[in-house]
């Protein structure tokens, strides 16, 4: 039962044998922007809180989220709720059965990555307006 | 084995019942935010870094505050039943259970504070 062979042995295919592609890019970023948002989600309840508290607690933390930094994750918040959401309609229309053949799924691959970049810029420019 | 139908070797087993409901939770709730989200990016994400007074005046009108609670119930909602598939992914024993429970009080729990703190405002 010596293992002889040890270093030599095939391998089951992991991430890194593949080359990169779309639609492995947009599956991995789906459950990245899925996860990453509850970092959006827990500043939201902590300035909701402060609304609720005091006039003086909602000044620290609306600055803080309002600061460069706050503006970064705001930002980077939006459009990952706005990918998660594109890349979700995406599962909606396979779980019905369509877009499976690899030209379609690309393309609507690439509208959920262009998508969500031009919908986090609709957004801003509508939050500047305000 | 060979006069035993597909349906028979797997009845009982478990994961297709549990798993097409948890499934289908995620699925109901996705179309919901769809909704939802747009609803909340453009009536509340505004008031981040407007006055004290504005942001009471304006979480206290129905339609922020609807916004506002939908969010925090649908999305946590969601956000609690996606967390455990990518869980059940990664982690495994009790480590995966103690970190299902712990993320599901955090959901729900975060749920409850925006909720409670809506509720001071907007009331």
């Amino acid at each position: 039962m010596a293992d002889v062979n040890r270093g030599d042995r095939p391998l089951s295919p992991h991430l890194r044998v593949y080359r990169a592609e779309i639609n492995m890019v947009t599956s991995i970023l789906t459950r990245i922007t899925g996860v990453a948002l509850l970092g959006g989600a827990v500043l939201f309840v902590w300035w909701l809180m402060a609304a609720a508290v005091s006039e003086e607690y909602f000044a620290t933390v609306d600055w803080l989220l309002t600061s460069i930094l706050g503006d970064i994750v705001m930002t980077l918040s939006v459009w990952a709720l706005w990918y998660h959401a594109l890349a979700g309609i995406r599962h909606l229309v396979w779980d019905m059965g369509y877009g499976f053949d690899p030209d379609t799924s690309d393309k609507s691959a690439w509208g959920a990555v262009i998508g969500s970049v031009a919908l986090t810029f609709l957004t801003i420019i509508t939050i500047w307006g305000t | 084995m060979a006069m035993m139908t597909a349906r028979k070797r797997v009845e009982g087993l478990g994961s297709a019942r549990s798993g097409t409901d948890h499934h289908w939770k995620t699925t109901i709730s996705s179309v919901a935010l769809l909704v939802i989200v747009p609803m909340f990016l453009f009536s509340v994400a505004p008031l981040l870094g407007n006055p004290y007074t504005d942001v009471q005046a304006a979480l206290g009108r129905p339609f922020p505050a609807l916004s506002t609670a939908l969010m925090l119930i649908v999305g946590f909602y969601h956000f609690r039943l996606g967390i455990q598939m990518v869980i059940e992914d990664y982690v495994q024993g009790t480590a995966r259970k103690v970190s299902i429970v712990v993320m599901a009080c955090i959901s729900y729990g975060l749920m409850a504070l925006g909720l409670i703190s809506l509720a001071q405002i907007a009331l």
